[in-house]
C-alpha cells in the first residue's frame, strides 16, 4: 500500500516536472454558426455543447465557444484566434461546408485536430493531404443519396425531378442524387434551382410538374424546404416527394403542417430513436442525449444537428484518454496524440457507428441512416 | 409554355409585384419626404409576418419585446434633448407619446396572444404594432440626423438594416414561419384558374394605393407631406414642422411593410432576414420610378414580380441576377433621359 502511494507520488511529481507553462487542463475550441443563415443548425449544436460535463479522463476542459455568424471568414479568423490565443487541443466546427473547408488549411498548418459538424465529404477528402487533421460527424451526402435511391427503386420511381438551393447544399445533392439514380436505373428529368428567400416557387414548379417525373426530390435545409413542397401539393402534383435530412427539424414540420404529409426522406437514427428495436446499439446512446436536450429546452426540440455536436463529443470521450497516455494537453504532442487516437476510434454515436481509418475520418456505415416519413407532424420509421 | 402555364405565371408575379410595389411605395415616400433611402423597410416586412404569425400560434410575438426596447430608447432620447433644449415642461406628453403608446401596444400584444383573438383582430393588433416601430425608428435614429447629406442617411440606413436584422434573429429565432391563407377558394375563367388569395393581395394592394392618393390628394395632413416632399425649406416656412412630417411619413411607411408582410405571409415563408431581399425588389421597382414617382415605382414594381416569375420557369439559377440586372439598362436610360439636377443643399 504505502509502495502504490510512493509510487502515485513519483508519477505526480513526474507530471508537474514535465508540464509545461500552461495549465494541464483540456481546452476544446467551438466555433459553430449560432447566428446567420445557417443559424437552425447552430443553435442546437451551441446548446447541445453547453450541456457537456466539465471534466473528461480526470483533466478539467475549458470550453471556448464562439460564433462565427454562417460566415467563412469570421470561421478562419476564430479558428486562428482558438489555436494561437486559447492554445486549444481540438477544433470543434463549424456548422457549414464552405466554413468547415476554409479551416482545414489552418488547423492542417497549426497541426491541431479538428471534427467538423458540417455534411460535404470534401471536407475529409482523403486525396488531400490537408484533411490529415480534420475529422467529421454528420453523414455523407453520398450514404444519403443512395439511401434515398434505394427506397426509390422499392416505391417503383422510374422518373425523377429535382429542385434544390441555388447554392452548394443544393448542388452538392444534385450530383449526388444524379450518381446514387444512374446505379439504381431511375432517369432525373427536371433539374430546378431556388434560392432560401425566394417568396414563390411557382415557376420552378410548373416546369418540373410539365416534365412528368415519378418522384420529386427536394434539395433544401431548414425551413425553406417546406416552400417548393407546398406549391407541388397546391399544383395537385401526385407523386412522390422526398426531401433531404437537411430539413429535420421541428420548425420544418410547423411550417409544413399537413401539406408535408406522406413525404420521404433520409435521416439519421436520432430523431426517431424511440422507434428503432432494442438491438440497435444507437438506441441507447440516442436515448440518454435527447433525454438530456429535452430536459432543458422542452419536448420534441431534439433535431440531428444537435446530435453531431453531442458525436463530435462522444469522439473525443473515447480518444482524449488515450492521448492523455502519451503527452500532456495543450503540447504539440498532446495533439498529434489526439489525432492518432481519433483516427482510431470506434463508438456508438446519436446519428451512427463511427469507426475511423486513416482513409475514412467520417467512418459512418449503413446504420447512420434511416428512411422516415411524415405523418401529421410526426417523423415515423419506414421499416 | 401553353397559355395555361403562362396565365399562372403572369399570376404569380403580378401578386409578388403587388407586394414589392407595396415596399416601392414606402420607399420613395420616405425618400421624398425625409431624403433617407429607406433600406431597413424589409424588416417591417419581416416583423409583421411574424407577429402576426406568433398571434396565430397563441404565443407573445418577439415584437413585444422590440417594442419596449425601442420606447426605452426613444425615452431616453426624448428626455436628453428636451433636457438640452430647456423645455422639460413639455416632456411629460412627449414621453406619453413616444413611451406610453408604444408600451400600452405591447402590453395589448402580449395580454392578447393567448387569447386567439379573430384573425382580422390580429391582423390589426399586428399593423398597430408594427407601425409603431416606424416613428420609433426615426425619432431614434434619422431625426437627430435630419440635416445629414443623403450619403450619411444612406450609410446610417445600412447600418439600422443590420441592426434590426440581429434584433429580429434576436426576438423572433432563425426559424421561419407562415401564416394561414385568407381563403383557400379559386375562381375558374376560362382555362386558368385565380387562387382568391393572390385576388385578395392585388386587391388589397390596390385598396392601398387609392387609399394613399386620396390621403396625399384630399387631406391636410397629406398636403403638408407633399409640400415637405417638394420643398423642404418652404414648408418649414409656412409652418410645417419638419420632425413631424418624418413622423407622420415613417409611420405610414411602417404601415405599408407591415401590410405587405401580412400580405405574403400565407405566400411564403418568412425569416427575420427575408425582408432584405423583398425590400430590395421593391427598390428596383422604386429606381423604376425615379425614386420619385409613385405610379411608375408601383408598375415598376409590377414589372420585376413579372420578370421574376417568368425566368424562374426558364432559368431558375439566374433569375436572381436577371431582377437585378434590369437596373442597369433603368438606370442607363434614366441618366440618359432626364436632366440631371444637383439637390441643393
Amino acid at each position: 500500500m504505502k509502495h502504490r502511494i510512493w509510487q502515485a507520488l513519483a508519477a505526480f511529481a513526474l507530471v508537474c516536472g514535465f508540464a509545461p507553462t500552461a495549465s494541464a487542463d483540456l481546452t476544446f475550441g467551438v466555433t459553430l454558426s449560432a447566428t446567420g443563415p445557417a443559424a437552425s443548425l447552430g443553435i442546437p449544436e451551441k446548446r447541445t455543447i453547453e450541456l457537456l460535463p466539465p471534466t473528461l479522463g480526470g483533466q478539467k476542459i475549458h470550453w471556448i465557444i464562439l460564433d462565427d455568424g454562417s460566415d467563412t471568414t469570421r470561421a478562419v479568423t476564430n479558428t486562428r484566434k482558438l489555436i494561437t490565443e486559447d492554445h486549444a487541443d481540438a477544433i470543434i466546427g463549424s456548422t457549414v461546408t464552405p466554413n468547415s473547408l476554409a479551416m482545414v488549411d489552418v488547423v492542417a498548418d497549426a497541426k491541431t485536430p479538428m471534427i467538423s459538424m458540417a455534411a460535404s465529404a470534401r471536407i475529409i477528402d482523403p486525396t488531400n493531404p490537408r484533411t490529415h487533421w480534420v475529422f467529421k460527424v454528420p453523414q455523407n451526402d453520398s450514404l444519403m443519396a443512395d439511401a434515398i435511391a434505394i427506397n426509390m427503386k422499392q416505391n417503383g420511381v422510374r422518373t425523377l425531378g429535382y429542385i434544390g438551393f441555388n447554392d452548394a447544399y443544393g448542388d452538392s445533392w444534385l450530383s449526388e442524387i444524379k450518381r446514387s439514380a444512374a446505379t439504381a436505373g431511375i432517369k432525373v428529368v427536371a433539374e430546378e434551382k431556388y434560392n432560401r428567400n425566394d417568396a414563390s416557387v411557382t415557376g420552378q414548379v410548373l416546369k418540373l410538374i410539365a416534365a412528368q417525373p415519378d418522384a420529386i426530390l427536394i434539395g433544401a435545409s431548414g425551413t425553406p424546404g417546406a416552400t417548393p413542397e407546398k406549391e407541388l401539393v397546391a399544383r395537385h402534383y401526385k407523386g412522390k416527394i422526398y426531401q433531404t435530412h437537411g430539413i429535420a427539424n421541428p420548425d420544418f414540420l410547423r411550417v409544413c403542417g399537413a401539406d408535408c404529409n406522406g413525404t420521404l426522406l433520409p435521416i439519421g437514427p436520432l430523431v426517431v430513436w424511440e422507434q428503432l428495436p432494442d438491438s440497435n446499439p444507437i438506441k441507447a446512446v440516442a436515448k440518454q442525449y435527447v433525454s438530456e436536450y429535452e430536459a432543458k429546452y422542452g419536448p420534441g426540440s431534439r433535431s440531428s444537428f444537435g446530435g453531431h455536436a453531442y458525436d463530435a463529443w462522444m469522439l473525443l470521450t473515447k480518444a482524449v484518454p488515450v492521448a492523455l497516455q502519451k503527452a500532456q494537453p495543450g503540447t504539440p504532442e498532446f495533439r498529434a496524440a489526439l489525432r492518432d487516437a481519433l483516427e482510431q476510434t470506434t463508438v456508438v454515436g446519436t446519428n451512427g457507428v463511427f469507426t475511423m481509418t486513416p482513409q475514412d475520418h467520417n467512418g459512418m456505415d449503413n446504420r447512420a441512416r434511416v428512411i422516415v416519413k411524415i405523418e401529421n407532424g410526426k417523423w415515423i420509421l419506414v421499416k | 409554355m401553353d397559355l395555361s402555364i403562362a396565365a399562372l405565371l403572369a399570376q404569380d408575379g403580378i401578386t409578388n409585384g403587388a407586394i414589392y410595389a407595396l415596399l416601392a411605395l414606402a420607399i420613395v415616400l420616405v425618400f421624398t419626404v425625409t431624403r433617407v433611402i429607406w433600406i431597413p423597410s424589409g424588416e417591417f416586412l419581416s416583423y409583421g409576418t411574424l407577429t402576426l404569425a406568433g398571434l396565430q400560434l397563441g404565443k407573445a410575438p418577439g415584437t413585444v419585446g422590440l417594442l419596449v426596447a425601442l420606447a426605452i430608447v426613444a425615452g431616453l432620447v426624448e428626455t436628453a434633448s428636451s433636457w438640452r433644449q430647456g423645455a422639460l415642461a413639455r416632456l411629460p406628453r412627449r414621453l406619453l407619446f413616444w413611451v406610453g403608446v408604444p408600451l400600452l401596444i405591447a402590453l395589448v400584444l402580449a395580454r392578447a396572444a393567448p387569447l386567439q383573438w379573430p384573425f382580422p383582430v390580429q391582423v390589426l393588433l399586428t399593423l398597430a404594432a408594427v407601425t409603431a416601430m416606424g416613428p420609433l425608428q426615426y425619432r431614434i435614429v434619422y431625426q437627430p440626423l435630419a440635416d445629414a447629406s443623403v450619403l450619411v442617411l444612406l450609410i446610417v440606413s445600412v447600418a439600422v438594416h443590420f441592426v434590426l436584422t440581429g434584433l429580429g434573429l434576436w426576438f423572433f429565432g432563425a426559424e421561419g414561419s407562415r401564416t394561414p391563407a385568407f381563403s383557400d377558394a379559386s375562381l375558374q375563367a376560362g382555362a386558368v384558374v385565380f387562387s382568391a388569395q393572390s385576388l385578395f393581395v392585388v386587391l388589397a394592394s390596390l385598396l392601398l394605393i387609392g387609399v394613399l392618393y386620396l390621403l396625399f390628394g384630399a387631406t391636410l395632413y397629406g398636403k403638408a407631406l407633399r409640400a415637405t416632399a417638394i420643398n423642404r425649406i418652404g414648408a418649414r416656412l409656412v409652418g410645417i414642422s419638419p420632425s413631424f412630417a418624418g413622423t407622420l411619413t415613417f409611420a405610414l411607411a411602417a404601415l405599408l411593410c407591415a401590410f405587405s408582410g401580412v400580405l405574403i405571409g400565407p405566400i411564403t415563408t418568412v425569416y427575420y432576414d427575408s425582408g432584405f431581399l423583398i425590400s430590395l425588389k421593391g427598390f428596383v421597382g422604386a429606381i423604376i420610378g425615379g425614386l420619385v414617382s409613385y405610379p411608375l415605382a408601383a408598375a415598376g414594381a409590377i414589372l420585376v414580380g413579372l420578370l421574376e416569375s417568368f425566368s424562374s420557369f426558364w432559368a431558375s439559377a439566374f433569375k436572381e441576377v436577371i431582377v437585378f440586372t434590369l437596373i442597369i439598362p433603368v438606370l442607363l436610360w434614366r441618366s440618359l433621359a432626364t436632366r440631371h439636377h444637383e439637390e441643393d443643399e
